[in-house]
């Protein structure tokens, strides 16, 4: 069976600064897959590459065995992939009511049917018909992530790329948009890459997972690994400490 | 009308302010009354707005209003009147025409050059900007280096040399205005462009598969469109400045046309004996000017694209 | 022995723009000694402004009230602008969330500290310098002399952050107020600063209130905890007594965060409740 995702010596530079160096992963379908690392360890631009927004300087990226190089990608490639960006404020056109924002995928795609799909859409995401016509500034942080999903599963993806989503919200906001995200992964079948910069919600959305540093990949392991204890490499080890809190010194 | 019941009213206000619509419409109302509730609430704003309609209403019922017309004077009788003559408001010009009533048929043709220059250089300037902005590399530099050359000159000489290529008249006059005054609106769609082409919320819409130029008109362009607004009201006043001085060298409207700037032109021989005849018109240019410049600066504060942050 | 700070019915109220007023803090009281008092709570819950209306940095249109709002015995609400200005950065110290935007970008490191140790004390300028070294010494830069003649954009975040420190510091404040100082940094400079703050704090024996959407952190760095919740405080928790916590929206944020090697699907979430904002 062909990997999901299946990304091959990778590199992507800016100008001169190299963002990612020789990285590799392999999702299976239907698996989660986590991306961890702190700021600057090149996470995001992993999932940004895959999606054509950063520039690829080397390497390859296949989607179900489909090699895609370089930043153009077809329209095709955007119903199998769909992204949830990291801040529901920066991410909601701001001048563009729900209902517009959920019609545009349709439109640009030429779906029929957009009254009822963007109703279901809305619908499976738990917000109810009243936020259709609402903007973004009418909407709390965690609503405005919850349209942020419809509008990446309203073209019926089969890999959501999620970036930190739910680091700008609430804790209990980030509970019930984890709890979403579950759901829908279950629901469709979906297969994820999920970038964090926490471990714990990346143990508790993923089964295996990369830790990542100034571009490169650090360590593979799977969840249950990590939970155990099991890290063989110190920067993850470190990561895993940090993790557990601030205890005080005498 | 006054003993109008206050119920349905605060249901109304209900209704444009409600946090969750129930139509396109009731959105886009709501968000309109939202921009006009910050707009009204500046006393300053509201007084240039008022100038503005009361320059409409002028314009359209130019011909109800003027006592006399604009360029048939009494010669014989009626030459160089002082402001206050009976039937003369504001006095007459040395061809015996009525100020006031030429002023009042001025306005159409100052309300023409404005309204023009705004549909002709604000489009033109928004076009070259945000795809200037968005495209960036090569078509970024050309479109930018040209839009360089047109603001390297100063905008009343060029408009003078167009004027003077293109031969005298209101027509040309607004051409050689709209063709020097797009350059700093591209400049400014630029510069919005390039705030928000990096955005997630546009790079969302790349994700969706939406074509290059659908991005760049249904989504970069609304949000240029505030600054935009913005400028070119606080430009009217400098437009119909330039098209005042055109028609004050000779090169836009010409006679008998009442246009203002061509008026002060004419009375500028009577300056010092009969001042009212430079002195109406250009009271009549300053009025209008503030009002566009008051009105500019209630959008701005308006159309904040910040809005919303709280 | 008085208390360092006393609030009491602590109120900071904004107009809306549809008419009417928006109360973000409503009836906050609490007593502080030299101790760790933590505020914890979501966005919106108020836990910010109420730190602002302490250190008189709330917006210029909210109306801030206060039964009482007491510093060392010194009336806050009834104290001038000009008194107040000279509690801000010399007894009383706020750390914010972003060093980003709490520098000043035209000025180096250095320069601000110094800045804010001379406007407060009147130290020669040579002393000055000195003072402002051994603070950035004290915060942990290995390099004092060279972070001092750096501009902010320079230095990384969790720098930044120690610069902030150093900078409130220096002056010799009685009360420290952190609002979110570590949010804006990764997870392992978070635990380096908090360090630092942790063994200043203590060295130095100031009072200190730490604003913070985390509560585990939170009640791992402070004595005591105040929970709040639109605006009220909820509930008021020695740190230990944690797991003992009453109120359902405390033990809720306790309950919400995923952890390692917990297996919890779904995740307990929120069930928000009108009674607790009334």
């Amino acid at each position: 069976m062909t990997d999901a995702l299946r990304v091959d010596r990778l590199g992507v530079a800016f100008d001169h600064f190299h963002a990612l160096r020789d990285v590799s992963i392999r999702v299976a379908r239907g698996e989660s897959f986590g991306l961890v690392g702190e700021s600057g360890s090149g996470k995001s631009t992993l999932l940004r590459a895959v999606v054509g927004l950063a520039p690829i300087t080397s390497g390859s990226i296949a989607v179900d065995g489909e090699v895609r190089a370089g930043q153009r990608r077809s329209r095709a490639f955007f119903r199998k992939v769909q992204m949830v960006f990291q801040d529901p404020y920066g991410s909601l056109h701001p001048r563009q009511t729900v209902d517009r924002l959920l019609l545009e995928p349709l439109a640009v795609h030429g779906i029929d049917g957009a009254e009822a799909r963007i109703r279901r859409a809305l619908d499976e995401v738990g917000l109810g018909p009243s936020f259709r016509f609402r903007y973004p500034h009418q909407m709390s942080g965690g609503q405005r992530q919850r349209v942020a999903i419809a509008r990446a599963l309203i073209l019926e993806p089969e890999i959501l790329l999620l970036d930190e989503p739910t680091s700008a919200l609430d804790a209990s906001v980030q509970a019930e948009v984890l709890n979403l995200l579950e759901q829908v992964r279950r629901d469709r079948g979906l297969t994820f890459v999920m970038v964090s910069h926490d471990l714990g919600v990346v143990t508790h959305m993923c089964e295996r997972l990369v830790t990542m540093r100034h571009g490169r990949v650090v360590e593979m392991l799977t969840a249950a690994a990590l939970a155990t204890g099991a890290v063989s490499n110190a920067y993850t080890q470190e990561l895993l400490r940090a993790s557990k809190g601030f205890v005080r010194a005498g | 009308m006054s003993a109008l019941p206050a119920a349905p009213r605060q249901g109304r206000r209900a209704w444009l302010l409600s946090n969750s619509p129930a139509s396109r419409l009731q959105a886009r109302l709501g968000r309109a009354y939202m921009v006009w509730l910050r707009f009204s609430a500046n006393g300053l704003a509201v007084a240039g707005l008022a100038i503005i309609l009361l320059l409409v209403l002028v314009a359209i019922f130019a011909g109800l209003l003027a006592p006399h017309s604009p360029t048939l004077g009494d010669l014989a009788g009626a030459r160089l009147l002082p402001p206050g003559t009976p039937g003369y408001l504001l006095g007459t010009d040395d061809q015996g025409r009525d100020i006031l009533s030429r002023l009042i048929y001025g306005s159409r043709l100052t309300l023409f050059v404005v309204v023009l220059v705004a549909v002709i250089a604000a489009p033109v300037g928004l076009l070259v900007g945000t795809v200037a902005g968005y495209a960036g590399g090569w078509l970024d530099a050309v479109l930018m280096r040209i839009t360089d050359i047109f603001l390297a000159f100063p905008k009343l000489v060029l408009a003078l040399a167009f004027a003077a290529a293109l031969g005298p008249g209101i027509e040309n006059a607004v051409i050689a205005i709209a063709i020097t005054s797009w350059p700093p609106y591209a400049r400014i769609a630029r510069a919005e462009t390039l705030t928000v082409r990096n955005s997630d919320y546009i790079a969302a819409v790349r994700l969706v598969g939406a074509s290059p130029w659908r991005i760049v008109l249904r989504h970069v362009m609304p949000m240029c469109l505030s600054s935009l607004i913005v400028r070119v009201t606080l430009d009217m006043a400098g437009i119909i400045l330039t098209a005042a001085g055109l028609g004050f060298l000779g090169l836009g409207a010409q006679p008998p046309t009442p246009e203002w700037g061509a008026m002060i032109a004419s009375g500028r021989r009577f300056i010092l004996d009969q001042w009212w005849v430079a002195t109406m018109p250009g009271i009549a240019i300053f009025v209008v000017s503030l009002g566009f410049n008051l009105l500019g600066d209630g959008l701005r504060d308006a159309l904040d694209p910040k809005e919303g942050a709280q | 022995m008085s208390p360092l700070l006393v609030v009491e019915n602590l109120r900071v109220a904004y107009p809306a723009r549809a008419g009417g007023i928006i109360e973000a803090v409503r009836g906050v009281g609490f007593t502080l000694g030299r101790e760790r008092l933590g505020i914890v709570g979501e966005s919106g819950s108020g836990k910010s402004q109420t730190g602002r209306a302490i250190m008189g940095l709330t917006a210029p249109q909210a109306r801030v009230t206060a039964d009482r709002l007491a510093f060392a015995g010194i009336d806050l609400a009834r104290a001038s602008p000009r008194q107040r200005r000279a509690l801000r950065g010399g007894r009383i110290a706020m750390i914010l969330q972003d060093p980003k935007y709490s520098l000043d970008p035209v000025m180096t490191i250095g320069r601000q500290i110094v800045e804010t140790l001379r406007t407060h004390q009147p130290v020669s300028r040579a002393a000055a310098r000195r003072r402002a070294l051994d603070m950035l010494a004290a915060v942990q830069i290995d390099d004092p002399e060279r972070v001092f003649g750096l501009y902010p954009h320079e230095v990384s975040g969790g720098m930044g952050q120690r610069a902030m420190i150093a900078m409130m510091l220096v002056a010799g404040p009685e009360l420290l107020i952190a609002d979110e100082p570590t949010s804006a940094l990764d997870v392992t400079v978070q635990l380096e600063v908090l360090n630092i703050l942790d063994r200043l704090v203590r060295e130095r024996g100031m009072g200190l209130i730490f604003i913070s959407h985390d509560l585990r952190l939170v009640s791992s760095f402070c004595d005591r905890v105040l929970v709040m919740y639109a605006g009220r405080v909820v509930e008021e928790i020695a740190s230990g007594d944690l797991t003992h916590a009453r109120h359902p929206y405390t033990r809720g944020l306790l309950e919400c965060l995923p952890r390692i090697g917990d297996d919890r699907h779904p995740l307990p979430v929120l069930d928000r409740r009108p009674e607790w904002a009334a």
